[in-house]
């Protein structure tokens, strides 16, 4: 595998690029491995990688059913953040964020992290309150968090709405200076060329259809290119959870499927240099590197499979982004699309063991997989290494929803739909 | 006029007005054009070859097409904050006064500095971002900086959008989309049954490719047969004609979104209209006439300025009268270019040569094309592009299969090369349905197939070239859409034809590559002229394992630029398939996503921007609040008198009047904004019963009570009082945030829960206005204006009556918030004003005043009553100290939850009062409470500040608060901590209930 650096690049110019190989190889499938992982996205790709470089476990294979990152990674809004509150997802966000300052490096990869400052606009001083709680419990967890006001805001994005006739003026917000972006394809590449180039076998266009299941025990899985045995099976399907853990007899899990829908706009030069999310409106919005702005929107608010929106979002995230910055009308929308979440009963994903044993569950993303690509792999590789959870997971379980130790970071409750 | 512009053919160009001539300018240059003109057409009229510059490289580009698949031709538009980046100029239509300018290049469009990058291009292959920028270790973003100045196209302006923009919507029996000659013969048959009609078309005008092309039909030329079918079409009042009108997404259930460019071909909108409309569509049936995109040929330097589509080439000589060049040369794998060569040479240009891939071509519109003297150079190849600034020749070799044919080339002197890979259908709203395609060996296309039972293909979208097949088709497609929608049939007569027949094209796009290819950047076979996406980057793609076509779309940008690959993917799909050795339907397409061409963000916000979006909710009162000087704090949508200051006064002084004057004489207090929900049915009492927590079942005609409601997790949803004004008729009120939620909530239980309950509800929130009469004189005010007797004994506590207000029907509640003896009056909302005007002045007559949101926020923080900020979704009843209300007698939504482990520990967060220990230091709200704030990162968390204000009767700050353990910690020494501002506060865990912990002064 070619070692990437500028002087690669140098000599791929002057050999007509001839020195590339691929980035990750195309084997055919094992009769047997140590441990299989379902799901070539971005958080399957990152546990093979943790699997094989930080617990020697190599003898891998990662099972996609179409492309590698052709889930949710590849179709989010790429923004990378851990301003969270609760202490659960703080720890645990803010240990990803960690690892992201140090991915490109880590695999050789250049994932682009940019950290270009998250910014929370609040529309209010109660709101504003709102989020300065969340703010001094980020800080006293140790994680950067600033408020800034109103002319702070105006001097980063001059082209919102400060006038006086603005629906909901801006009057302060709450920034984390390290979030950003990255390159989101460039993640999922950047693990699998890692993962690949430690042993781990990446095999595409290999849906499994069944799961061998003794004694309570998993034994393998069933494929569409024959059966493949494993001691251990993680699962990361995050968008068809539902489906591939019932063919495990994991019949009721508290997720629902949504489409979450994600539009960018013509490229254009550089006019949003950070992240910033509206605080009366579902929306949020960045710039690509390539100069495509990239909107968030909401879910289209019925269960689906569909990776493709309804035009009432659209119409939604136009009229947030108009009231923003009215200077947007004239800019054009390039595509829109949507992405499957794995909506959880309280909004924070399940990363341990299930009831089977050798099999583990990682699902219930709902908006937050992107960012946690690493730190889900991590925690990941370590609960599936170790047969147990790491204490980053270890309050992502199953069970919380029976004990009622739910990590409801917005209490929207048990409606997956409203997180 | 005509001797300005070189390029103008003197009698040829039906779509332009000579006699109206147009100034228009172009990187500050003044140029002529005529009414009808395109941008593009008009700059090809003027001899302007080069328009801009390509994404990457920063190569020169000229026109390349003559619609919206435009890659090459975009400028910024109009100037300061009408500026419109990224616009094809192929869709602009001139205007006197028109102003534009060409982008991403510094400093100008012939001096491009980063035109350097063609140099270098040799180390910025696709992708090789991903394999450099990484040292030093985090300095990404230093690149980064760089990076995104170089990238990105045109510039915003920064400026509001000036021009307004509104939605229609419509529903018909058949929407049919493109009205080329498939898609009108398509509406005149579905016209004649009276169906509901819309035809819809991108283009300035009807007609499609009958505007570009040569034909006739009935022996007389196609335009008659045109303006006849417009004419009938406009006349009918069954049928909606819209051009300039792009159909760009189709969603589920036949819903098509199309937008109309209502006046982007004027410089100002006429005030009366707006700029541009978003039309959506709810069809019975659609049919599809888009129509097909032609595509080109990869082979060295093709993106020339001087190369084009050679059917554009042709379509700017017959709309517009424009001969791009003075020798074409062309270049194609099927018939379609001899048109092109047949048009020319009728107009007395030359066409120097005709070079076809195919070995033997052998139709009778090439024997015509050869009779007329023209070279054909058949099996063979052009194998580059040559010129500087522009194309000045060509390099012909014969076809030697896949390899670089030996030998020397011919080169071909030529100013314009049109060139031609066949027809692509327009398959993209096809494919957002959902609908499949299937790969055309022959010709080497995805043609639409089993498209759902509602909408069908017609004409060129199937890959159809015939123009009598298309008329066919498409007068048969209307009747049966018809048929379809209406149940009525319909009988059309289809025209005769004369129409060359076109051979097919062989499936081959790519062209070898010569070894001329040096560190110049020259020998680049371009796929995606947009996004600078050669054939090599492809092949690199290949190469490093990127084989599925996601992959190398994503690796290489190949079809992300603002055409989405329409003139790109298609080639790319078939080099890769190639490299894979599979055909290419087993490659596969990406996924064809809204909108079909890019749309304006304006258009699809609509009217719903500034005020109007979600727009701001009043009360009855609101005129009164404004004259009288309240400022005002927004409460979900609505707006409220956060205080009322008097002149000099701050929000504390105002706050802490309004407070003493309430507690020691009376206030009065805007609440209509709390949800109300009228519930009547015989099963109202039994639904009331399930809903919340405690008792209703029992509760008295006349009597109000207070109900805490929990979702079904356990966690408090919302509070408020519910009284019973009837034997089946109870009103409800609800937080002002949730009254949306709740009433959704009802109707949800009511609807797929319990269908069996009879009851109805519905919210009255907006037809009565409310306020509450508050303080030790509240019944001394009150009693003048009601006829009832409200002594405490006749009206108690929780007493609720109808009445009449100041000789208005009212009710009347006495319920209290505040914690002084209080009464709630409602009264229809037009009568709101009137009768709270009269009630303030007597409230001011008895020493007190209208309080605001602040007043009523200081007194319900001295009473610990919950509200917003602790009914956040994350606390039980038991949190609050709302246990009392949790009815063991009875089960309701959310009680099973309530017993689950984690709801029992000790160390739960719950309600408790803060009082600061040195008695003056205000708490902050979002404040966490912390034993220590200066341990060691991270700091254990035992709660937070929910609520802070300063109490003028105990005349110190108070606070409430979630902390863990509660009122276990009553007494206790905590930090509330502001780390954002470096600030804590030593504070003392107290009860919530800072006044009149009895209730004595509510009850009198």
């Amino acid at each position: 595998m070619t070692h990437y650096s500028l002087w690669s690049i140098l000599a791929g110019g002057l050999t007509g690029q001839k020195n590339w190989t691929r980035a990750w190889r195309d084997p055919a499938p094992k009769s047997e491995y140590d441990v299989i992982i379902i799901g070539g996205g971005g958080h399957g790709l990152a546990t093979a990688h943790y699997l094989a470089s930080l617990h020697g476990v190599t003898n891998v294979a990662v099972l996609e059913k179409g492309w590698l990152g052709g889930g949710n990674v590849g179709r989010n809004t790429t923004i990378v953040r851990s301003n969270y509150m609760l202490d659960a997802n703080a720890h645990f966000y803010e240990h990803g964020l960690k690892l992201w300052e140090g991915l490109s490096d880590d695999l050789n990869y250049n994932v682009m992290f940019s950290q270009r400052a998250v910014i929370n606009l609040a529309h209010s001083k109660p709101q504003l309150d709102g989020y300065a709680r969340r703010g001094n419990a980020m800080l006293l967890n140790g994680i950067d968090a600033e408020l800034v006001d109103r002319e702070a805001i105006r001097q980063m994005a001059p082209y919102f709405d400060f006038s006086e006739t603005a629906r909901f003026p801006i009057y302060g917000g709450l920034m984390q200076r390290r979030g950003g972006t990255a390159r989101h394809d460039a993640v999922a590449w950047g693990y699998a060329r890692s993962a690949s180039s430690r042993g781990v076998d990446l095999i595409q266009n290999c849906e499994v259809t069944g799961f061998k299941i003794e004694n309570g025990c998993v034994r393998g899985v069933e494929t569409n290119r024959g059966p493949i045995g494993a001691k251990k099976i993680g699962m990361a399907v995050a968008g068809h959870t539902s489906h591939v853990a019932a063919m495990a007899g994991l019949n009721r899990l508290p997720i629902e499927s949504h489409k979450l829908q994600a539009m960018v706009s013509e490229g254009l030069k550089p006019l949003i240099d950070h992240v910033f999310t509206y605080g009366a409106g579902h929306f949020y919005i960045s710039q690509s590197d390539k100069g495509g702005l990239v909107f968030g929107g909401d879910l289209d608010g019925y269960n689906s499979y569909a990776q493709r929106g309804n035009l009432p979002v659209v119409q939604d995230v136009a009229s947030v982004g108009m009231a923003l910055s009215p200077a947007l009308g004239r800019l054009r929308l390039a595509r829109h699309w949507a992405g499957v979440m794995d909506m959880s009963m309280d909004g924070s994903p399940i990363i341990g063991k299930t009831p089977i044993n050798g099999l583990y569950l990682n699902a219930g993303w709902c908006y937050g997989g992107f960012k946690a690509t690493p730190a889900s792999g991590w925690c990941f590789a370590h609960t599936i290494a170790q047969d147990r959870p790491h204490a980053l997971n270890e309050r992502f379980t199953l069970d919380r929803f029976n004990t009622g130790a739910v990590i409801d970071e917005r209490g929207a409750g048990p409606i997956p739909g409203a997180h | 006029m005509i001797q300005d512009q070189p390029r103008r053919h003197n009698m040829i160009g039906g779509a332009i007005d000579r006699d109206k001539p147009i100034t228009f300018k172009f990187d500050g240059e003044k140029y002529f054009g005529f009414e009808g003109d395109t941008l593009a057409s008009a700059l090809l009229a003027n001899g302007v070859s080069t328009v801009g510059r390509s994404f990457k490289y920063h190569r020169r580009r000229g026109v390349f097409s003559i619609g919206s698949e435009e890659p090459n031709a975009l400028c910024i538009l109009r100037e300061g904050a009408r500026a419109e980046p990224n616009t094809r100029m192929t869709q602009v239509e001139i205007y006197p006064g028109l102003v534009a300018k060409s982008q991403n290049r510094w400093p100008s469009l012939d001096w491009d500095l980063l035109s350097v990058n063609s140099l270098v291009s040799p180390f910025l292959a696709a992708g090789f971002y991903y394999k450099t920028f990484m040292r030093p270790k985090g300095f990404w973003e230093k690149y980064e900086v760089l990076i995104r100045k170089a990238a990105g196209l045109g510039t915003a302006s920064g400026e509001a959008d000036p021009d307004r923009y509104e939605k229609a919507h419509r529903h018909v029996d058949v929407l049919i989309v493109g009205a080329g000659p498939a898609g009108l013969a398509a509406a005149k048959a579905a016209m004649q049954t009276g169906a509901r009609v819309a035809i819809l078309d991108e283009r300035e005008a009807p007609g499609g490719w009958l505007r570009f092309d040569r034909e006739l039909i009935d022996a007389a030329p196609s335009d008659v047969w045109l303006d006849e079918a417009v004419e009938s079409l406009r006349a009918s009042g069954n049928v909606l004609l819209l051009t300039r009108t792009t159909a760009f997404g189709y969603y589920d259930h036949n819903f098509v979104a199309a937008v109309e460019r209502v006046q982007d071909h004027s410089a100002v909108p006429d005030p009366s209209k707006p700029r541009q409309r978003l039309w959506t569509f709810r069809a019975k049936r659609v049919i599809l006439a888009t129509g097909s995109i032609e595509q080109p040929l990869a082979f060295a330097d093709n993106d020339l300025p001087g190369v084009m589509l050679a059917g554009a080439v042709r379509g700017y000589l017959n709309a517009y009268g424009v001969t791009p060049g003075r020798k074409t040369v062309l270049f194609t794998n099927n018939d379609s270019a001899y048109r092109t060569a047949l048009d020319i040479l009728m107009a007395g240009g030359a066409v120097e040569a005709i070079v076809d891939m195919r070995a033997n071509p052998s139709s009778a519109m090439m024997r015509a094309v050869r009779d007329l003297g023209v070279p054909v150079y058949s099996d063979s190849i052009v194998t580059r592009a040559r010129g500087g600034r522009a194309l000045t020749a060509c390099d012909v070799m014969p076809r030697n299969g896949d390899q670089m044919p030996g030998g020397r080339p011919v080169t071909v002197e030529c100013d314009t090369l049109g060139v031609s890979g066949g027809w692509s259908p327009a398959v993209h709203l096809h494919s957002q349905t959902g609908a499949p395609l299937t790969w055309r060996e022959a010709d080497g296309v995805f043609v639409p197939t089993d498209a759902p039972h509602n909408c069908v293909s017609i004409g060129a979208a199937t890959g159809m070239h015939d123009l009598s097949d298309c008329l066919n088709m498409g007068s048969a497609a209307g009747t049966q859409a018809t048929v379809g929608a209406t149940g009525r049939a319909a009988v059309s007569a289809t025209p005769d034809v004369f129409s060359l027949r076109e051979e097919q094209a062989m499936p081959i796009r790519e062209i070898p590559l010569g070894p001329a290819v040096g560190l110049s950047g020259r020998g680049k076979r371009f796929v995606d002229l947009q996004n600078d996406v050669t054939v090599e980057d492809i092949k690199l793609a290949h190469q490093e394992g990127f084989v599925s076509v996601e992959h190398m779309k994503r690796y290489t940008t190949l079809g992300m630029a603002t055409d989405q690959g329409k003139t790109s993917n298609l080639t790319a799909l078939t080099i890769m398939a190639r490299q894979r050795g599979v055909s290419p339907d087993k490659v596969g397409t990406t996924k064809f996503r809204p909108p079909y061409t890019p749309v304006a963000i304006g258009a699809i916000a609509g009217q719903e921007r500034g005020a109007h979006y979600r727009p701001l909710r009043r009360t009855p009162m609101d005129a009164w609040h404004a004259a009288r000087g309240a400022v005002f704090q927004n409460t979900a949508l609505w707006r409220r008198p956060h205080y009322y200051p008097k002149t000099g006064e701050t929000i504390d002084d105002a706050s802490a009047r309004e407070v003493l004057a309430t507690r020691q004489t009376v206030g009065v207090c805007d609440v209509t904004t709390l949800g109300k929900i009228d519930i009547q049915g015989p099963d109202a009492a039994l639904f009331l019963n399930r809903v919340y927590t405690n008792g209703f079942a029992k509760l008295p005609i006349g009597k109000a009570r207070y109900g805490v409601m929990v979702r079904e997790d356990g966690m408090v949803f919302d509070d408020g009082v519910t009284s019973r004004l009837g034997e089946t008729q109870y009103l409800m009120t609800t937080t002002t945030g949730n009254a949306g939620p709740v009433l959704s909530k009802l109707e949800f239980y009511l609807q797929t829960v319990w269908p069996d309950l009879d009851v109805q509800v519905t919210s009255v929130t907006e037809q009565w206005a409310c306020f509450s009469i508050a303080g030790p004189k509240s019944r001394d005010l009150l009693s003048g204006f009601v006829d009832l007797d409200i002594s405490d004994a006749a009206f108690p506590f929780m007493a609720v009556a109808a009445c009449t207000f100041a000789g208005v029907p009212a009710r009347l509640f006495r319920i209290s918030f505040s914690g002084e003896r209080a009464y709630e009056v409602a009264v229809p909302s037009d009568y709101g004003e009137e009768a709270w005007s009269l009630v303030v002045a007597e409230a001011e007559r008895l020493g007190g005043c209208a309080y605001g949101l602040e007043a009523l926020g200081t007194m319900r923080i001295e009473k610990g009553h919950v509200a917003g900020t602790e009914l956040n979704g994350q606390t039980t009843p038991s949190d609050l100290g709302l246990d009392g209300f949790l009815s063991s007698k009875k089960s309701f939504i959310g009680k099973a939850m309530l017993d689950r482990p984690a709801y029992q520990s000790t160390n739960r967060q719950k309600l408790v009062g803060l009082k600061p220990v040195d008695g003056k230091t205000p708490i902050k709200a979002g404040a966490q409470i912390v034993e220590d704030p200066y341990a060691p990162r991270p700091v254990p968390m035992l709660g937070h500040v929910t609520a802070v204000a300063y109490s003028p009767e105990l005349q110190s700050p108070i606070a409430l608060a979630l902390v863990a353990g509660g009122l276990d910690r009553l007494g206790d020494t905590l930090h509330a901590a502001y780390p954002l501002l470096g600030e804590t506060v030593l504070v003392e865990v107290v009860s919530p209930h800072f006044l009149d912990p009895e209730g004595e002064r509510m009850h009198g």
